[in-house]
């Protein structure tokens, strides 16, 4: 699995000097493992130079009270703050808290929506960093059906 | 690896609403199987969006993002006939890249 991955590795960089990727893998963006090996959410703020966010209500967060289904939660986010950079979501009872990372390039509307697993009812965290500082909003949705594993 | 993502598009003006289904296990590494032997985890960690050759949106995902990724997002300066290209890299090495036509 290992040899495969640095194989892998070696070819999109051969592949990039060749000018032969698509212009989004070309970059080869680090996958950040230390943020999602995180257990707790001190560890994972630190990590994430996310020092003591401020609550906002430009954060807005859609979702349901109640999850039927933990494995498929559908989540809608929105920053209303001005020069909005990224968006993360962090779950806090999941076994690793962040969930995801989205970059919004200028041009990008600050505003998405996707689906997450759940492993049990806790709080659903939305971290928004704009103009260098952090921002979040947050929600307990319960679940009745925990979804990360057996 | 896995079937074409499925990719819809919509534009108001010069907005363009991306909605996208990839097809990937999105395995946490936390599962048994019906023999009860662990799953290894296996997900999409990279998934990059661009359009004429910029950057609309890129991200990173652990194993909590739900199979078979479901992402919808907006981006402006966006115009019909013009290609939107979906890539991804996942933990094991393997990759995708799929298009799709802005209408």
């Amino acid at each position: 699995m290992h040899r495969k991955r640095r194989d892998f590795l070696t070819l999109v960089s051969v592949m990039a000097a060749a000018g032969l990727l698509p212009a989004g893998l070309a970059r080869a963006e680090a996958w950040n493992k230390a943020a999602f090996g995180a257990k707790n959410m001190d560890d994972l703020l630190k990590v994430l130079g996310a020092g003591a966010p401020q609550l906002s209500t430009d954060v807005v967060l859609v979702a349901p009270e109640i999850a039927e289904n933990g494995a498929v939660v559908p989540i809608e986010i929105e920053s209303k703050l001005v020069d909005t950079q990224s968006i993360a979501i962090l779950i806090e009872k999941n076994p690793n808290i962040l969930t995801a990372i989205f970059e919004i390039p200028s041009g990008t509307l600050p505003w998405l929506q996707t689906r997450v697993k759940m492993a049990e009812t806790c709080n659903v965290y939305v971290l928004v960093k704009a103009s260098g500082k952090f921002f979040y909003a947050a929600k307990e949705i319960k679940v009745t059906l925990g979804g990360c594993g057996g | 690896m896995g079937s074409p993502m499925r990719i819809r598009t919509k534009l108001q003006g010069d907005v363009a609403q991306v909605r996208v289904l990839m097809s990937h296990p999105m395995e946490t590494g936390l599962r048994k199987d019906a023999d009860g032997k662990l799953v290894p985890a296996h997900f999409i960690e990279l998934a990059t969006f661009t359009y004429k050759g910029r950057t609309v949106l890129s991200t990173q995902w652990g194993p909590a993002v739900s199979r078979n990724p479901y992402l919808s997002f907006k981006f402006s300066g966006a115009a019909k006939g013009e290609k939107i290209l979906i890539s991804w890299v996942d933990n094991e090495g393997d990759s995708r890249t799929d298009e799709a036509i802005i209408e």
